[in-house]
């Protein structure tokens, strides 16, 4: 369960967050939709401890997160480019990753082979360094390193951008995946309406930094969220 | 058209993030300049007198031709190392309305205005009035001077024909040592068979006119190579490098500091940045030998402290005074992983005691100076294990600069602070004054111990110290994270 309560974050004079609460629940797939400048990133770098609230906290599973650094041990993520190291290849970055997750050269390996559609051939035993990869293969490596070592929430930002067609059912699949059991509590944002109304179940708009919507997904919300966003 | 392309130069120097730097930079920078600035010109005005005076019986103008070939070549060496064309930044035009032709121009006479080009003028120039001033042939001179500039133009455009193909760089120095060993044999004189046609540009000025001809040749040689070449796939592609995996499992043995370690281990060779740090450790273990051989220095014992320090320590102090700049790129995802934070910085301690260690077996040699020296070197190494490691990341603590590793090494100040500079006092100035101090109140030996005493002092306390750093960092994290997040 991930707790928000009165969560305020404020550059000088301008908020750019305000939350008054938000409960996220062990095992949902939850969705942050909104426009440039909403707050979605400010609040999963609040999330992840990178950036301090003005007011307020997150508390993720009973861990205030600028408070302890415990859930670190169970959560996984992925915000952009800069979590990959370039000079390494995919598989040297998944060794390191692993290495701090506790997983030993087997798990890891065991561990990868589940993506090996996912990847497309194109990223593991490459002689490529990271930095050299295409922006699509390089979030791929990213979004798979969020998941190593059995995180219990796992964020990723933007997770469908850049990715080519097939890799976007494929990802989509794989946060299904994910969720199914109810233990793995997921986090992604999105600007395609599409893909964040057809993999969560929850989906809440903000806009300047305030939640104005919090929908639970049926067959109407791709409309509501399409006529919510066409002003 | 041209004027647009001006207007956005200018703009591109005063933008580009190595002017936003801060003015102590700056400054250093300006000073770096005018002191070339300066003593080109003193060499161009004095070099005449000092000529005549130490060569009595030889024209001045002769000597100086007779050494060209080895100025051109030598230039022409080391624009092969440092000099690019200008190409990446073009991008952006080649898709609006302008001539592929007129781009391929305006970069090549950018390249033409380089500070490569213009360093030479300022010795050349004033050695050129002087030689008016002494009474040459006014006529001749220019000719000659004419030549001169004329010849550094071709050697700006020689030098993107053959950039990249090490056969001609083997040709350019072959041609460097040969024409010295053939010299220094007396079995030929090369480049006073050289020097003799510059003789013959100066009685015959209209003879440069070669030059202007083989500046214009080269011209057209390089649009029309570069003319084929400004597309994506060509000159203006990005290369991709082929990763080389070296099996780095031997590290696994440093126990839970393995995985940053490994990773230092490949940062340091994979970018091009901490690439040329390798080399300057190198220089830094040499660093003895300018100091050693010198009889001048042979009584004067704190220098053995300062060389010890900086030669055991040299991998230390360049790679330390970055920590944790060298993660900048990617500081957000480390802090979201899960180690605790002295498992990061005992793996950066780690790196740096080994190389400490290392440094000072590789310069056990430095015995052959004596005894004393080794003495002093085996003090320096415990006194850099205990006591600086330590003050480096310490000095971490107060790093805001992102480094982008992908640039390029020599003369990048990215990443460097006030704190960079300052560091370096407490590091090797400090030893050396209690050194220095004990010495000459005590003894030598008591000196030396005391400077290792300190080290074992630090050793001792490594717990205490690590912990304390630590928490600094861990109080210094969101500043540090907002800040490797700009670039700078």
């Amino acid at each position: 369960m991930i707790q928000t309560t009165q969560l305020s974050k404020k550059y000088g004079k301008t908020e750019v967050l305000n939350i008054d609460a938000l409960q996220i629940p062990t095992g949902q797939s939850f969705g942050l939709v909104g426009n440039n400048g909403a707050g979605k990133t400010t609040y999963f770098n609040i999330l992840l401890d990178l950036v301090r609230p003005s007011s307020g906290a997150i508390t993720n599973n009973d861990i205030v997160v600028n408070q302890s650094e415990d859930w670190k041990n169970f959560t996984g993520s992925f915000i952009d480019e800069s979590f990959l190291i370039g000079y390494l290849t995919p598989d040297e970055y998944f060794d390191f990753i692993g290495d701090l997750r506790g997983m030993n050269k087997a798990d890891i390996k065991s561990f990868l082979t589940q993506f090996d559609e996912f990847f497309n051939d194109e990223i593991i035993g490459k002689k490529k360094y990271l930095r050299d990869l295409s922006k699509g293969n390089q979030k791929k490596a990213g979004i798979v390193a969020a998941m190593m070592g059995n995180p219990k929430v796992v964020i990723l930002d933007e997770p469908f951008a850049n990715l080519d067609p097939t890799t976007q059912i494929r990802l989509k699949n794989i946060i299904k995946e994910l969720t199914e059991n109810k233990e793995i509590t997921v986090l992604i944002s999105s600007h395609d309406l599409t893909h964040v109304t057809e993999v969560c179940e929850r989906i809440v708009v903000l806009d300047k930094g305030n939640v104005v919507k919090d929908i639970e997904t049926s067959e109407e919300t791709l409309k509501e969220l399409e006529s919510y966003f066409s002003v | 058209m041209i004027s647009r392309f001006l207007k956005l130069e200018w703009k591109q120097f005063f933008r580009s993030a190595s002017f936003g730097k801060s003015i102590f930079l700056n400054i250093l920078l300006v000073f770096f300049a005018l002191y070339f600035i300066v003593s080109f010109s003193i060499l161009g005005v004095g070099g005449f007198y000092i000529l005549k005076e130490q060569f009595p019986d030889k024209d001045p103008l002769v000597l100086v031709n007779s050494y060209l070939l080895f100025a051109i070549v030598a230039d022409l060496i080391f624009r092969y190392i440092m000099q690019k064309l200008p190409v990446m930044n073009i991008k952006p035009f080649l898709i609006l309305p302008i001539k592929r032709n007129k781009i391929v121009h305006f970069i090549l006479a950018k390249s033409s205005a380089s500070l490569f080009n213009v360093m030479g003028l300022f010795f050349y120039i004033p050695f050129a009035i002087v030689l008016i001033r002494e009474g040459y042939s006014v006529l001749g001179v220019l000719g000659w001077l004419a030549s001169m500039i004329l010849i550094i133009q071709c050697t700006n455009f020689l030098n993107f024909l053959i950039n990249k193909n090490n056969i001609a760089l083997g040709g350019l120095i072959t041609l460097l040592v040969g024409g010295y060993l053939v010299e220094y044999f007396q079995l030929f004189n090369l480049a006073s068979f050289v020097g003799k046609g510059f003789d013959f540009i100066y009685l015959n000025p209209i003879v440069s006119v070669v030059f202007l001809i083989l500046l214009i040749v080269l011209y057209i040689a390089n649009y029309k190579q570069l003319k084929n070449e400004v597309y994506l796939d060509a000159l203006i592609s990005e290369k991709v490098e082929q990763a080389n995996a070296s099996d780095l499992s031997f590290a696994d043995k440093l126990g839970d500091v393995a995985p940053f370690i490994k990773n230092d281990l490949r940062l340091m060779w994979r970018n091009k940045r901490t690439k040329s740090s390798i080399w300057m450790v190198l220089v830094g273990l040499l660093y003895g030998l300018f100091f050693y051989p010198n009889p001048l220095y042979a009584d004067k014992d704190f220098m053995f402290v300062l060389v010890g320090i900086f030669s055991t320590g040299t991998f230390l102090i360049n790679f330390g005074q970055f920590i944790p700049a060298w993660d900048s790129s990617y500081y957000k995802m480390l802090m979201s992983q899960n180690f605790k934070y002295e498992r990061y910085l005992k793996s950066k301690f780690t790196i740096m005691s080994i190389s400490v260690v290392g440094l000072f077996v590789l310069g056990i040699p430095y015995v052959y100076f004596g005894w004393k020296i080794l003495l002093v070197h085996f003090a320096a190494m415990i006194y850099n294990v205990g006591v600086n490691t330590h003050v480096i990341l310490y000095g971490g603590t107060f790093n805001r600069k992102k480094i982008n590793l992908d640039e390029k090494a020599a003369f990048n100040f990215q990443g460097t602070g006030a704190v960079q500079w300052l560091i370096g006092l407490p590091l090797m100035i400090l030893p050396m004054i209690i050194f220095g101090l004990i010495n000459w109140l005590v003894n030598f030996e008591i000196a030396t111990l005391t400077i290792a005493i300190l080290g074992f002092v630090g050793i001792a306390l490594h717990k205490k110290l690590m912990a304390f750093i630590t928490k600094k960092y861990i109080a210094n994290k969101y500043v540090m994270i907002h800040a490797f997040n700009q670039e700078n």
